[in-house]
């Protein structure tokens, strides 16, 4: 049997005895493991902030929005023709198969006074489904319900940031609010969801019942009218399913003939958020794949600095031939010198890669996470190249003539 | 039983020409033999010296080495051969540089797998016996040739291998060192009965043998049996 401790002693000797060569052939390795650890560390941390960013919008989510309207021959913008209302809300969640949940949405701007502080925000009409549909719990006190809905009570859930900015540290559970000098029950606090992927502050927000807002706050066009639906769908397979049959069911409802276009838009924000992600994540596979390249540029050099290696000391092997080295004493030698080689390689890239994608997040201001898995991964190929580029130059070590290798000058 | 016992030994290569290297060689060596091997360069002297050092087989021909036959063997059983029965020394000494002599010497036990401690006190002993204590941890560089010739023979005895084959071993030697050398050669045959199988070109270093066979043209010319003429009074410490 093979003698491991011996032949590794052999190995860092021959290391030892030429410092500066073997310190440049693991630059090779430390660079490519540094790199790829860096870039797939940058490319992770990328689509892990997009996965966060839709998991707080709400998972599979469809919005609808008015269409717009022509008048004179200008278009006007997207939601400046009002078309939805609660009734097509309430349509969609019976009759649409793929939804799990609707809400509809009647929003503004609005004054909010409490005491002697005021603060301007975002008011939704809406109605309990939207706590399901944006996945978004309450901190305190109880949602409103379909009873306050039915009968347009004067409650409202209020976001951390206008508690923040009325409360500050007394408990808004049970005080009344004025929104547009209408007084409102604070029933609930929301929990802190922090900000879209637009960057809005989404606690910014005050939720009241859609009859409600309909009725005192913004006030209606037309009788039940609401500014957007948000639908929930059963599950991410589902979605473009849901997708078409909202668009069969309003066209329906709205009585547009086959050839005109909707009076309104159905947007897939998952769908939306999804191909964002597929892309980083495609993004991440290259940039690892472009590292990659350098950590098997360093590889060759292993070879390169191995194959040398063997000719230098072809009289060494002669000698150790004729004292009785069989073949593979000879190919673990070289083997593991060239395994000790990338795995130290390796480790100071381990090294080299996490602080490299620190100083990248540092400077650049990008998310990185240097995931276990990556530097497993690293480790592990950076000594898979150790013995695949150091094979050849021991195998053909071991197949010198002893005679040959002795008389070698 | 002889030790060395070949039989119409014949090696052809063909390089161009076919070079009959060695021509139908049959020499019986007996356990305990002091034999010196002479004849002009060509003449088949060396690639006898590297089938009985099974380094290289023949192209026909029985060779059996302590009664093994060594025809066919593959080079991992060649390996081990060597390993067991067989230590070399060669005219350039062949000592690993940047080796301590202690290492050098360990060397054959590694590809025996002897344990550490037994490694070093054998290595320790050995060279002990040529004479070499305190020179243990210099590397080869910090030798002289004398010593480091000493250096391989300790490792040429380490595994206790009935047979050493030494090629020109003082070729690269002065005189005085060189007739040390060959008094500690003597001394091992004569007190551990090691066969000792030398080839040099030089007759004041054949005349310590006692049997000097001569090669010609891959032949075997002849083949005396004699008194070895130098006495012990030369002997240096």
């Amino acid at each position: 049997m093979i003698n491991i401790p011996s032949t590794l002693k052999i190995s860092l000797r021959a290391l030892r005895v030429n410092k500066m060569r073997s310190a440049l052939t693991m630059l090779g390795i430390i660079i490519g493991v540094g790199a790829v650890i860096a870039m797939l560390a940058v490319g992770t941390g990328a689509s892990e902030r997009i996965s966060q960013q839709i998991a707080s919008i709400g998972s599979n989510l469809i919005i609808i929005l008015p269409g717009s309207t022509t008048s004179g021959g200008l278009r006007m913008g997207m939601g400046s023709q009002p078309t939805l209302t609660k009734d097509d809300a309430d349509a969609i969640l019976k009759e649409c198969s793929a939804v799990q949940d609707v809400a509809p949405v009647l929003n503004g701007a609005a004054q909010i006074v409490y005491g002697n502080q005021n603060w301007s925000t975002g008011v939704y009409g809406t109605t309990p489904s939207m706590l399901n549909i944006r996945d978004w719990p309450l901190s305190s006190g109880r949602p409103f319900t379909e009873q306050d809905v039915r009968s347009a009570t004067k409650v409202c859930l209020l976001g951390q940031t206008v508690v923040e900015n009325l409360f500050g540290s007394i408990d808004p559970l049970g005080q009344v609010v004025r929104i547009k000098k209408v007084p409102f029950t604070v029933i609930g606090v929301l929990d802190k969801k922090g900000q879209s992927p637009q960057g809005q502050d989404q606690d910014d927000t005050v939720y009241i019942p859609v009859t409600t807002a309909q009725k005192k706050i913004f006030g209606t066009t037309f009788p039940g009218m609401v500014r957007t639906i948000m639908v929930k769908g059963k599950s991410t397979e589902d979605l473009d399913a849901a997708e078409k049959q909202i668009n069969e069911l309003l066209r329906q409802r709205h009585h547009i003939g086959p050839k005109k276009d909707n009076d309104f838009t159905v947007r897939n924000l998952t769908q939306i958020m999804q191909v964002a992600e597929q892309s980083t994540k495609v993004m991440t596979l290259l940039l690892g794949a472009i590292a990659s390249v350098s950590l098997l540029v360093g590889g060759i050099g292993i070879m390169n600095i191995m194959l040398v290696s063997v000719t230098e000391r072809t009289r060494e092997i002669g000698i150790r031939m004729a004292v009785g080295a069989k073949t593979w004493d000879i190919r673990l030698q070289f083997i593991i010198e060239a395994l000790t080689l990338s795995l130290i390689g390796g480790i100071v890239g381990i090294i080299a890669g996490v602080t490299g994608s620190e100083i990248i997040s540092a400077f650049a201001g990008w998310s990185t996470i240097v995931s276990a898995l990556s530097i497993i991964m690293a480790f592990g190929f950076s000594g898979l190249v150790g013995i695949f580029f150091g094979f050849y130059p021991a195998y053909k070590a071991s197949l010198l003539s002893p005679i040959d290798a002795l008389r070698y000058e | 039983m002889a030790l060395i016992k070949t039989e119409d030994l014949y090696k052809i290569y063909e390089l161009g020409d076919v070079v009959h290297a060695l021509d139908g060689v049959s020499v019986t060596i007996e356990q305990g033999e002091f034999v010196a091997i002479m004849g002009p360069s060509g003449s088949g002297k060396s690639t006898f010296m590297n089938v009985i050092g099974c380094l290289d087989q023949p192209t026909n021909g029985q060779y059996l080495l302590d009664g093994i036959d060594v025809g066919g063997l593959n080079r991992d059983e060649l390996a081990s051969i060597r390993n067991a029965k067989i230590g070399f020394v060669f005219q350039m000494f062949n000592l690993l540089p940047r080796t301590s002599a202690l290492e050098n010497v360990e060397l054959p036990m590694l590809y025996k797998n002897v344990s550490y401690g037994e490694r070093k006190s054998r290595a320790m002993a050995a060279l002990k016996t040529l004479g070499l204590e305190g020179r243990e941890h210099h590397n080869p560089s910090q030798l002289s040739g004398g010593q480091q010739q000493r250096v391989a023979i300790a490792r040429a005895l380490v595994n206790d291998a009935p047979l050493i084959l030494a090629d020109e071993p003082t070729g690269n030697l002065d005189t005085k060192t060189s007739i040390e050398i060959m008094e500690r050669l003597v001394r091992l045959n004569q007190e551990s009965h090691i066969t000792i199988v030398l080839v040099t070109h030089e007759p004041d270093i054949a005349a310590y043998s006692r049997r000097i066979i001569r090669f010609l043209d891959g032949r075997v010319v002849s083949d005396e049996r004699r008194e070895p003429v130098e006495a012990k009074n030369t002997m240096i410490g």
